[in-house]
């Protein structure tokens, strides 16, 4: 019992799933939602995905404290930046200044990042930043605990130049892949399309993702009730 | 690069230097002092005018219960209240200086205080103390954009919810909230629900008891409800009565009057310097 109980002071971490991936024309950010505190789930429905700019948003893993205060220091530098610039900031500068604060903070900071956006001088773009500061500008990429699971994965359905369509529908699948098998990811899935006509939210509740390998529908579920009143993914 | 590093929470802002003096004298034997710390269910949820909060009344030492009908429902602002679960001092400090920044606040800017300035406010502090302020907080109110409804975890993350329970009831509370929350609740049946799930921490978590405390924050009202329910009335009271016959023998009695000490001033006006 006294296990638990420590476990509820735990330090709130995002055992979680983030990708971000790049199509023809802009960017997929995709989570999940679940925030644990040890063994308890403390948020089952938290937003991952944070915006730095208009069009520049970042996914967040690891420790949550750490993770939204990065994210809050960076917004603030991106804003006066921005106004000094005179034009919105680039994706290449939000992800370096989140590098920079990353890199110089290593020995306290326990988060793992990816941030992705679309500006008009290079189009759209995702960058990892992972433990320890480093900056690295990919394709696609993929970080938290359940991206152990989405490794093989993607190596065999990445491919280049994808619709926005395609993209968006890689990254709900593979976001439920993992969640169907890391304990530390769960919940929705939210993810966030980025492309030169602005921003687009999706959010995909538990029962409208495909079943995998051994897993049960829902029978008799509070779903039931929650399902007859939305059905359809809801689109901000 | 170096104004990143300055921007950055100080390295070395807490000393830990007695920290070893308390491990020596610990391995010497030294018994650490232990301190009141509120076991708790508090709980929070949104309903269709505003928000209810909702708190139980025990703080434990140890397994002993220190107070048996303390405040856990801290004032913020008139239109912001936050409950506090964890080391019944780190709670009750940071509610009070986040309090008085808020109140200086209001002053400079001649508004009505917003729940994100407290909470940006208490999430910035506890960051900085990387956890050591043991403070897990419920803080919900209502300002001109709306009702708001945030948990704060001691490590300084946030979520923004439509309901929220915290504390060591917080599995007992949430039981009750995901069974029977929904949204649009009216004012009465939020109190019930909030009653509810604060009932289900006292009697199933060893940490809550006594008395369940509410408070409904709506636009421009607040109803703080100490002592809503009180679900644990003292049961047994001895028919002989709890006068106890004195068992001590007087031996001798002597007064000794005070003296008067008579202060003598050598001329001159008493008041001068």
């Amino acid at each position: 019992m006294d296990s638990i109980h420590n476990d509820l002071n735990a330090p709130h971490s995002m055992g979680t799933t983030i990708i971000g991936v790049t199509y023809d024309g802009g960017v997929v950010l995709g989570a999940d939602s679940r925030t644990s505190t040890g063994m308890y789930v403390a948020n089952r429905a938290s937003d991952k995905i944070t915006q730095l700019t208009d069009n520049v948003y970042i996914c967040r893993s690891g420790s949550a404290a750490d993770s939204q205060v990065l994210s809050d220091y960076v917004r603030y530098y991106l804003h006066q930046h921005t106004i000094q610039l005179g034009q919105p900031a680039t994706v290449k500068v939000a992800a370096n200044l989140v590098r920079m604060v990353s890199y110089n903070n290593k020995n306290m900071l326990q988060t793992g990042l990816i941030v992705g956006g679309w500006d008009k001088y290079e189009g759209g773009k995702i960058y990892g930043i992972p433990l320890g500061g480093t900056l690295l500008e990919q394709p696609f990429t993929i970080g938290g605990s359940g991206s152990s699971y989405l490794y093989g994965f993607f190596d065999q359905v990445w491919k280049e130049g994808m619709t926005q369509d395609e993209a968006e529908k890689l990254v709900v699948k593979a976001v439920s892949l993992a969640i169907a098998r890391d304990g530390a990811s769960g919940g929705v899935v939210r993810t966030v399309t980025i492309n030169k006509d602005g921003v687009l939210r999706k959010f995909y509740p538990g029962n409208t993702l495909p079943l995998w390998h051994e897993e049960l529908e829902a029978k008799d579920s509070l779903l039931d009730s929650l399902s007859a009143a939305s059905p359809e993914p809801m689109v901000s | 690069m170096s104004r990143f590093e300055e921007s950055a929470p100080a390295r070395g802002g807490f000393s830990y230097d007695l920290c070893k003096r308390n491990e020596m004298l610990m391995q010497k034997g030294l018994k650490p002092s232990s301190y009141l710390k509120t076991g708790t269910t508090i709980v929070g949820l949104v309903f269709q005018d505003g928000v209810i909060l909702g708190a139980d009344t025990r703080a434990t030492e140890g397994p002993i219960v220190a107070d048996k009908n303390c405040e856990k429902i801290h004032y913020m602002a008139p239109n912001i209240y936050c409950c506090g679960a964890g080391t019944a001092a780190d709670t009750e400090a940071v509610t009070d200086m986040v309090s008085s920044q808020l109140k200086l606040h209001r002053f400079h800017t001649g508004r009505e205080s917003r729940v994100v300035t407290a909470l940006t406010l208490l999430k910035s502090h506890l960051f900085s103390y990387q956890g050591h302020v043991s403070a897990a907080l419920v803080l919900g109110g209502v300002d001109v954009t709306g009702p708001h409804l945030h948990t704060i975890y001691p490590h300084g993350s946030t979520d923004t919810l439509p309901f929220a329970t915290m504390g060591s009831g917080s599995l007992a509370a949430m039981a009750i909230f995901e069974s029977k929350y929904r949204e649009g609740l009216t004012r009465d049946e939020g109190v019930k629900l909030v009653a509810e799930a604060i009932c289900s921490g006292i009697f199933n978590d060893l940490g809550s008891g006594s008395n369940v405390d509410v408070c409904v924050i709506t636009k421009g009202k607040r109803e703080y409800l100490r002592n809503y329910m009180l679900p644990n009335p003292r049961t047994y009271v001895s028919e002989k009565g709890y006068s106890f016959s004195k068992k001590t023998e007087v031996l001798l009695t002597k007064i000794t009057p005070l003296r008067e000490l008579v202060e003598v001033i050598e001329g001159g006006d008493a008041m001068e310097e």
